[in-house]
């Protein structure tokens, strides 16, 4: 008797059924040149989530290991470039970064970000604070957002608040615009459908094919991605997030990624800022 | 563009110990397999394909760098250090610029 | 690379999954392979293993950027040293990845480096010896597409 066989079909993507796999967080202590970082605090009361997790929990050993010496860490190539432009003229005014500030003037600027700015009526992002003094004290030219020069000078000015926890006002005139941000996490968009919520908050921990979802914090931005092989801005990961769901992104600069940004750093208060972040 | 090297290098060491160095330049070490995504054509290959380490005008180690090695390209490597003198560190670009910098070192 | 190929899956139920996927773009290619490359290398000597040392991620969180190092144990004397490291990749478009050159003034033959591999595949480190002999070490490395990206 001939006894038909079927043969499965493997297919190289799969999606596996079976007990849900929450390899969560993982237990490693972030030491950088000697100075410990948070990477979870307890959330605070009305937190949708129980524990915060900085997104360096969720990496593989090697790439969590580039990120503990700053001579490991890729993104201090940039930081070379932008220690230069930092005392570099540059603008009609004749003038460097160097003219009217100290690098150390910055410490503790990047835990405040976004902040309210009274003039523009709106918060301020570090990108837009930087542009403020080049075209109004350098008359300098603006830097696009994600310019390497950008990235570099955000990365260094960040790099002057590391170990400091993140601090953001959600109160008074920021508060309207937190809503706001809120209102963009929770928000389904996309083909598929999906909001920052679904992945970062309700499903962290869990694999999403093979990357091991975080809560999608900011701290540590702008981050070094080993993707990118180079650094980039929340803005742009914004972006690309909402690219990947097939929604129309905002764009990087936009209020709605502002808002966006103010409220996911709120999400992360008491982790330690952790400029320049390494990630996959 | 703005090629700052930055490199580790203890600033003293016994005579004939090992010591470990680490070097690093922001270069986008663009591979030749990417394509614009507006026209389809090939992105030109253009990476540091030659990093140089000197002591004292002498090599002490070399890279012969492929467009398999990542953006700002990394180089750890040791040296046993004879004496007290200077490092220099040269990186190549496929279009025949030099970048490179200096380190001295104290031997006791 | 291409996101547009890129399908999008959650599900809930996701458990861990190391994937290859060889649906890659058609890379510009020399036409070597990482066998071509090592037989320029050795001149088709003989290559033994035991003594080179290479540490690969066993999964590469992304591609792009896959930290290696690469130590042959040898005293590095004037007699005795250790002249190259040639670490090749045989998954890549093409597969030379870098050639380490070492002197007696190295120490050590070490060097630590960060490396591109489109896909799971063997990275493979041939060591030159000065008294003209080769020794080698092969990893397997498996790299992964993400699930998230921008």
């Amino acid at each position: 008797m001939k006894i038909l066989r079927r043969s499965a079909i493997v297919a190289l993507s799969v999606s596996m059924v079976g007990a849900v796999a929450f390899a969560g967080p993982d237990d490693d202590k972030l030491v950088i040149e000697g100075e410990t970082i948070v990477t979870d605090v307890k959330a605070p009361a009305g937190s949708p989530l129980d524990h915060i997790y900085s997104g360096w929990r969720f990496r593989s050993d090697e790439t969590q290991s580039l990120q503990t010496d700053d001579f490991e860490n890729p993104a201090f190539a940039a930081i070379e470039n932008a220690i230069a432009q930092f005392d570099t003229v540059d603008g009609k005014a004749g003038k460097s970064c160097a003219d009217c500030h100290s690098i150390t003037d910055f410490e503790g600027l990047r835990t405040q970000l976004p902040r309210w700015n009274e003039e523009l009526g709106k918060p301020e992002t570090l990108e837009m604070i930087i542009n403020r003094s080049r075209t109004e004290h350098m008359q300098a030219e603006p830097w696009k957002w994600e310019a390497p020069e950008m990235l570099g000078m955000t990365a260094y000015i960040g790099l002057q608040s590391r170990g400091q926890p993140v601090d953001v006002d959600t109160e008074g005139p920021m508060a309207e615009w937190a809503a706001k941000g809120k209102e963009l996490y929770y928000t389904r968009v996309g083909q598929l459908n999906m909001s920052c919520a679904q992945c970062h908050e309700a499903n962290y921990g869990k694999m999403i094919r093979a990357d091991h979802l975080s809560q999608g914090q900011v701290n540590g931005f702008p981050v070094y991605r080993l993707k990118w092989g180079g650094l980039g801005s929340s803005h742009r990961r914004f972006k690309g997030c909402m690219r990947n769901i097939r929604a129309e992104p905002y764009q990087p600069g936009s209020d709605e990624f502002i808002a966006l940004e103010l409220y996911v750093a709120s999400r992360g208060e008491g982790l330690s800022v952790e400029t320049p972040s390494v990630r996959n | 563009m703005a090629s700052k090297p930055r490199v580790k290098v203890p600033k003293q060491a016994a005579a004939g110990e090992v010591i470990t160095i680490k070097t690093l330049i922001s270069h986008t070490m663009e591979s030749g397999q990417r394509k614009d995504r507006k026209t389809g054509d090939l992105i030109p290959r253009k990476i540091i394909n030659k990093f140089t380490c000197y002591f004292n005008d002498q090599e002490v180690f070399s890279a012969d760098i492929d467009p398999a090695v990542s953006s700002n390209p990394y180089m750890e490597f040791s040296c046993k250090v004879p004496e007290s003198g200077t490092f220099r560190f040269v990186w190549i670009d496929d279009d025949g610029s030099e970048y490179s910098t200096e380190k001295k070192i104290t031997v006791q | 690379m291409n996101m547009d190929r890129r399908q999008f899956v959650l599900t809930s139920a996701a458990a861990f999954a190391a994937l290859s996927v060889n649906a890659v773009p058609a890379f510009a290619a020399n036409g070597a392979t990482a066998d071509d490359r090592i037989k320029e290398f050795t001149g088709g000597a003989e290559i033994a293993e035991g003594r080179v040392t290479l540490n690969t991620p066993e999964i590469a969180e992304n591609g792009n950027t896959v930290p290696i190092s690469v130590e042959v144990d040898s005293p590095m004397t004037d007699d005795n040293y250790v002249q190259s490291i040639m670490v090749v990749a045989d998954g890549n478009p093409n597969p030379e990845v870098v050639t380490f050159n070492f002197t007696t003034m190295s120490g050590v033959a070490a060097a630590k480096t960060r490396i591109r591999l489109a896909k799971t595949q063997n990275v493979i480190a041939v060591a030159k010896l000065s008294d003209g002999s080769f020794q080698m070490a092969k990893n397997e490395v498996k790299v992964t597409i993400g699930g998230c990206g921008g």
